[in-house]
């Protein structure tokens, strides 16, 4: 559901972020209850943020498939290259698509290649490196989103509830 | 990774990301600033605001990322740090002495060696799915079949057709099927290769392939099964015997000494009990099969006799598709020393092995200069000469980039390149010749 103030389903500012950041960090929990980080390159289509993985690094997807709740974080002020500059957190669950891993992944192409336009000079020499090409996709559902403005998280985020976005 | 590397590297990133489960189960993720304590373990992040720090005690996880996006490219400069332990709330900082990390830096690892230091994982990933990786059947033949690597066939061919011109014997029908039966052969050469690579596991030991070495990799990346990789060896070998069969019936059984000899070494090569390639003499195995082999029997075929000019023409390039191995073998020599595959880069220093390529590429332009002088071949194949600034240029990148796989690239690229011209430039000397007699 969206509100009259967001485009989307996530306050402006962060979807600012969010269409700017060439990198996010993924945290997902792990079997042993532990967070772990991984740097991958955001997209968002207004309601949902997606984000591809290669099989040849799949362990993440594991963690995600025995236990939905991830971060996504906007913390680099060169991966995330807007100004004024600020952080966010925003908190959902995590589904894994992996249905065809050779292919499901491309309809994301349109907003890859709105970030990274030099993607489809990659997907072209595929050949290169076909396991890297064999992608799962991530589909994130925002649940809770944590705004710092100028990026000082020493003072108290600006928090929002999505519960509805669910 | 070890926690004092870890904590050294993690000193040179900008920030730091906390995270630790939160109270809702959901991961708390937050960026600050940071520093590393003077033993090199402890981490202080911070300050972060009380409702963004962990519980007293909790284990969290620290990532340090870097990347530089660049327009046009994609991003180079990757690296990060994960490193975990348990928070110690101090004021508004948590320090967390490092237990266990792990990362990746692109300088030290570059994303090729990293991609195929996971292969296992992405192996195990897809078996559970059910699910196999796949390409075009184009892509997938032009990689089981390595394709580009047929020039080394091609020009060995072209050269027995052009001797033969000159002797006026040429004749397109007989040359053409020699062509394909030498192609056949050679395909089947390489998907054998791939196959007893496979079987030893040195291809699976091999972490830094590169587009010129380290095989196909297509049994490796399960683009194709090994049932149908020997299906098809099987049937390139039996199309290109028969080919060869039909041509000794056709144009004389000496024929089949020397498309025997061909098939034999092709077969040996890598294959037990013999496994040429094993034993320091697959270079020299395929000068021989690449040289003299291809291009006697393609002179054979159209003339229906033997010929010391197109001996003399076979060797430049004998020795340039030696080298063409030679090099191609040097990024491969922890892998195949690994498997007890002791090719010449595995045997020699570095040292021995770049003066190895020095020597080889004397061999080939002084048999140039020999052939002309000894009256075989024509004058103006001296032009082939023109290629020795590119033979000294891929010494240079011997020399500068032989422990480093990915920026050894260029100087294979050159090095193939530098049999392709000096062929083509051979067969441009017998064209003029042909057209100024």
């Amino acid at each position: 559901m969206r509100s009259d103030s967001f485009s989307g389903v996530l306050p402006e500012q962060v979807e600012a972020l969010l269409n700017a950041a060439l990198v996010a960090e993924l945290t997902v929990i792990d079997g042993r209850g532990r967070p772990v980080s991984y740097p991958l390159i955001p997209l968002y289509d207004g309601t949902r943020i997606y984000m591809t993985s290669a099989a040849l690094f799949s362990k993440k997807l594991r963690h995600i498939k025995a236990n939905p709740k991830v971060s996504v974080a906007l913390t680099d002020p060169v991966g995330v290259p807007l100004e004024p500059f600020a952080r966010a957190t925003i908190e959902g669950d995590a589904v894994v698509h992996d249905g065809d891993l050779h292919t499901d992944w491309e309809r994301l192409l349109p907003l890859w290649r709105a970030k990274e336009p030099v993607i489809d000079k990659f997907v072209k020499m595929r050949f290169g490196i076909p396991l890297f090409f064999e992608r799962s996709v991530i589909e994130i559902a925002p649940t809770r989103v944590l705004y710092w403005a100028g990026g000082a998280t020493h003072r108290a985020p600006v928090v929002t509830e999505l519960a509805a976005a669910k | 990774m070890a926690v004092r590397d870890a904590v050294a590297r993690a000193a040179t990133f900008d920030h730091a990301v906390l995270s630790f489960v939160g109270p809702t189960g959901y991961p708390m993720t937050v960026a600050a600033d940071f520093v590393v304590d003077a033993a090199g373990v402890t981490i202080d992040v911070g300050p972060l605001h009380a409702s963004t720090r962990p519980a007293d005690g909790q284990e969290v996880g620290l990532l340090f990322s870097h990347i530089r996006p660049q327009p046009g490219i994609g991003y180079d400069e990757r690296r990060y740090v994960n490193a975990w332990g348990r928070a110690q709330v101090r004021g508004t900082h948590v320090s967390v002495t490092i237990e266990q990390a792990t990362g990746w830096d692109e300088a030290d690892v570059p994303f090729f060696e990293y991609a195929e230091r996971t292969l296992p994982e992405a192996k195990r990933y897809m078996d559970e799915l059910g699910s196999k990786p796949r390409l075009s059947r184009f892509w997938t033949v032009f990689l089981a079949a390595r394709l580009p690597f047929l020039t080394a066939t091609i020009v060995p061919v072209a050269l027995g057709g052009a001797v033969a011109a000159r002797d006026h014997r040429f004749g397109w029908g007989w040359f053409l099927l020699a062509l394909v039966g030498a192609v056949l052969i050679h395909i089947g050469l390489n998907m054998a290769n791939d196959l007893f690579d496979d079987a030893s596991g040195a291809d699976e030991a091999n972490v830094t392939p590169t587009p010129f070495s380290g095989g196909s990799r297509v049994l490796q990346y399960g683009l194709v099964s090994r049932r149908a990789a020997t299906v098809a060896t099987a049937a390139c070998y039996l199309g290109g015997i028969a080919i060869g069969l039909g041509l000794a019936a056709a144009r004389g059984w000496g024929l089949l000494a020397i498309g025997g000899v061909g098939v034999a070494i092709s077969l040996a090569y890598s294959a037990p009990p013999l496994k040429l390639v094993h034993r320091g003499v697959g270079e020299l195995v395929t000068a021989v099969g690449f040289g003299p082999v291809t291009t006697l029997g393609t002179y054979y075929v159209c003339a229906q006799r033997w010929s010391a000019e197109a001996l003399a023409v076979s060797v430049p390039v004998a020795a340039l598709i030696a080298l063409v191995l030679y090099v191609n073998e040097i990024p491969d020599r922890a892998g195949d020393a690994a498997v007890g595959k002791r090719t010449l880069p595995v045997r020699w220093p570095q040292a021995r092995v770049v003066r190895g390529y020095a020597i080889g590429a004397g061999i080939a332009y002084s048999a140039v200069v020999g052939g002309v002088v000894g009256g075989l071949t024509p004058a103006w194949t001296l032009v082939a000469l023109l290629t020795i600034p590119m033979a000294r240029k891929v010494h240079r990148g011997l020399v500068r980039h032989y422990d480093r796989p990915y920026d050894l690239m260029p100087s294979m690229q050159a090095n193939i390149a530098l049999h392709l011209v000096t062929g083509l430039l051979l067969l441009a000397g017998y064209l003029i010749d042909l057209l100024t007699r």
